[in-house]
């Protein structure tokens, strides 16, 4: 069913430690789960909750995110009407490059006006999560918020870096701080604010006006007594996948059998970029236990809670344990990789031996040989 | 290849009666293979590979699964402004409508849509077997050869040759003689059914074996004899590679054992030579601690909980905790239970062996089957290997 709402995934300064894993790429494109990118999760979810109208408002190292994406297709978003909209920063000159997201919000004003649909939901990329938007749309509607956002019951001692956010008995927002606030709570925003799209339109000219151009930290924050603002409660699997340790540690969890079957199936399945690699290969001499594998791959070796992307090889007497292999790696004979993540196509050397820890993963650059 | 120089003829229609219940709602070219593929994904992507981009489709038996799965032929490149990929059923036409009579009366119904590209040359191929061809080569050879026709054939053991339509050919290669399933066969080069024919001897050809009352209007049995009692320049073309007609269960499942060899002779990962397909978009397969792959093809959304060896997992297969899966073939979406085991057998796409049973043995000759959707359960826990 067609949802009244189209859907904005805002990459305008996103909030992210990333390392090299952001050397090349932006934050939406970060490999994740063996053969997605953060991007897929969100997208596919408004996909699947009948969203017609999509819009990436891409800011930096957008590169990966066009070649990603290509007209939409595969998320079922190359449409005669509506569809995938990727947005570039329009700039006059080069200083703009440095402004909020609002002014990037009004520079592309025409994408929300030519469009009928009353709602809008702004995202961001890094919040891998599988949801039906629908249901966050019926519960703004039910309790008459201005504005909706979704939250997710969050223990402090959990990785990333997520707003706060503190609610009265109704669920109504009354506290919002960023993640170096001091608020003590143990609910997170998702950074999924749904809207009717006027009041969008309004926030964005008003707060300009103003000379304040964030949509949440100037828009929104400053409003929680004015705006009627409701927090609706996300029930499913959340990875946070900003910081290098938030990514290694949430990627991990989907080698949990209820994550995965959860993740990546319902409500909807998860979309991505179709690659054509044949079926991976197991060899006479592989060991895989515990393990999340992607097709292309071939393996001979050992491989041991550890998540390998399309088109990895692992040679004989290779051992890898509790390590993320992106696209296209090679572990080379005898080598050995505990608490890793390798970026594409790295290549791990004869009888090499890398060792990370579990909270400080060792993270090898795109394409390098070690 | 300039565009519409040659064109390509699919025939997509076999029953595949031999394959019993595994093509109950299925073509023959629809049928699953190598874990991720149908059969006739091997032909689109050689087409494509091969700088072909008018592909026409023609299907009859059972079309609902496989023009499902062709659709506008996006998987393969084949969704083109010009050409592209054309599905072509029999139809009704102001004089009634024929069910396709043979496999050069299917031509010759859809002599019309050829026309309409006026291409220079015709390639007509079936969706019937497992190859990587470059078709590019082929018509080389056609046209340095000035053929009329040029037939692709491949050199089978002897004792194999009366199975298939056998050539003999001169030390130039051009064909001297055709004998369809001979009893005594004089040579060992097997028509692959790839012919690279020269439009307008094509168009004659088809038009006068349609006149004639008592043709069966096969290229094998009727054009191909015909053009050569009359004396056309009728050359082969020598393949060298695998090649394997994959009719029967026996076929079938040595075709998807040989993917498991050590250096396989049909290799699915040659970056220059993919072979596209419909994707399935499901997550990474998942394999449990419990879980123990070798020497095994397995596809993504598969989630193994117990063994598997030297077996082909489709996408989206379920191996329970404790089961054993070997020497087998499964479809995708199969289901082996807690505690099953599967030896020597093809379950087919959605089925559901039960906790506990069994399916096939070591000893057996034969090759088990499951039928596509059907269920093994407790009550009927073993099912043997039996003929078809």
């Amino acid at each position: 069913m067609k949802l009244p709402m189209m859907g904005v995934i805002n990459l305008i300064h996103e909030t992210e430690e990333m390392g090299s894993l952001t050397a090349g790429r932006c934050l939406a494109t970060v490999p994740f789960g063996g053969r997605y990118r953060l991007v897929d999760f969100v997208l596919s979810s408004m996909v699947n909750s009948g969203i017609p109208k999509v819009a990436i408002f891409a800011h930096t190292k957008y590169r990966s995110l066009m070649d990603h994406l290509g007209s939409g297709s595969n998320w079922d978003l190359h449409r005669k009407q509506s569809g995938l909209f990727v947005l570039p920063p329009a700039l006059e000159d080069m200083t703009d490059f440095g402004k909020g997201d609002l002014y990037q919000f009004y520079r592309h004003r025409d994408y929300f006006a030519r469009s009928p649909l009353e709602y809008v939901v702004v995202a961001r990329s890094h919040m891998v999560c599988n949801l039906d938007f629908s249901r966050v749309l019926e519960e703004h509607r039910e309790r008459g918020s201005d504005i909706t956002v979704v939250c997710k019951p969050w223990p402090q001692a959990r990785t990333g870096l997520t707003r706060k956010v503190k609610t009265d008995a109704n669920g109504r927002i009354v506290e919002m701080q960023d993640h170096f606030g001091r608020l003590a709570s143990d609910l997170v925003s998702m950074e999924m604010y749904v809207m009717r799209k006027e009041l969008l339109i309004d926030l964005v000219e008003t707060s300009l006006a103003q000379g304040r151009d964030h949509l949440v930290r100037h828009a929104i924050l400053p409003r929680l007594g004015e705006l009627n603002v409701g927090a609706y409660l996300h029930e499913g699997f959340l990875g946070v996948v900003n910081t290098v340790p938030s990514y290694y540690r949430h990627s991990m969890e989907l080698l949990d059998q209820e994550v995965w079957n959860g993740l990546f199936f319902r409500p909807g399945p998860i979309f991505t970029k179709v690659k054509d690699e044949p079926p991976t290969r197991y060899r006479g001499g592989s060991v895989v236990k515990h393990s999340l594998v992607a097709n292309g791959c071939e393996i001979e070796g050992e491989v041991h809670d550890s998540i390998l992307f399309r088109g990895v090889k692992v040679r004989k007497g290779a051992v890898v344990r509790n390590s993320i292999v992106m696209q296209n790696g090679i572990i080379g004979e005898g080598g050995s990789l505990e608490n890793c993540i390798l970026d594409k196509e790295v290549e791990i050397r004869q009888l090499q031996t890398l060792r990370g820890s579990s909270d400080q993963p060792y993270l090898a650059f795109k394409r390098n040989v070690i | 290849m300039r565009r519409n120089e040659c064109i390509a003829m699919l025939l997509a229609g076999g029953e595949g009666r031999r394959l019993g219940v595994l093509t109950k709602d299925l073509a023959k070219p629809a049928v699953h293979f190598g874990g991720k593929y149908r059969i006739i994904d091997f032909t689109l992507s050689n087409c494509v590979n091969s700088g072909i981009e008018t592909v026409g489709v023609l299907t009859q038996y059972q079309p609902l699964v496989l023009n499902q799965y062709l659709g506008i032929g996006s998987p393969w490149g084949l969704d083109r402004r010009e050409g592209g990929m054309h599905v072509l059923p029999p139809y009704v036409r102001q004089k009634g409508g024929v069910w396709y009579k043979g496999t050069a009366n299917a031509i010759y119904q859809n002599m019309g849509f050829i026309e309409r590209y006026d291409p220079e040359y015709v390639l007509i191929i079936s969706g019937d077997h497992i190859y990587k061809m470059d078709y590019g080569k082929l018509l080389d050879s056609h046209k340095s050869n000035r053929a009329d026709a040029t037939i692709a054939v491949i050199p089978v053991p002897w004792a194999d040759a009366s199975r298939f339509g056998v050539l003999s050919v001169d030390e130039e290669g051009r064909v001297v003689e055709f004998a369809e399933k001979p009893k005594q066969p004089k040579s060992n080069l097997a028509s692959m059914g790839v012919y690279m024919f020269s439009w307008p001897v094509l168009r004659e050809a088809l038009v006068q074996d349609e006149a004639d009352g008592h043709s069966a209007n096969d290229f094998g049995k009727n054009v191909i004899p015909k053009l050569l009692r009359e004396g056309a320049r009728l050359f082969s073309h020598r393949f060298e590679g695998y090649w394997k007609d994959v009719g029967t269960i026996e076929s079938l499942w040595e075709a998807n054992m040989d993917l498991l060899e050590e250096e396989p002779a049909l290799n699915l990962n040659d970056r220059e030579w993919r072979i596209f397909s419909v994707n399935p978009n499901r997550p990474a397969q998942y394999l449990a601690p419990g879980a123990s792959v070798k020497d095994s093809l397995v596809n993504e959304g598969c989630v193994i909980e117990g063994d598997v060896n030297r077996s082909v997992l489709f996408h989206g297969v379920k191996a329970g905790a404790g089961s054993l899966i070997e020497d087998s073939v499964i479809m995708p979406n199969a289901v082996v239970g807690p505690g099953a085991r599967v030896i020597r057998a093809i379950v087919g796409e959605g089925a559901v062996v039960g906790g506990g049973c069994r399916v096939g043995s070591v000893d057996s000759a034969e090759i088990a089957v499951v039928g596509s959707g059907d269920v093994v359960q407790a009550e009927n826990p073993i099912l043997e290997a039996k003929p078809l």
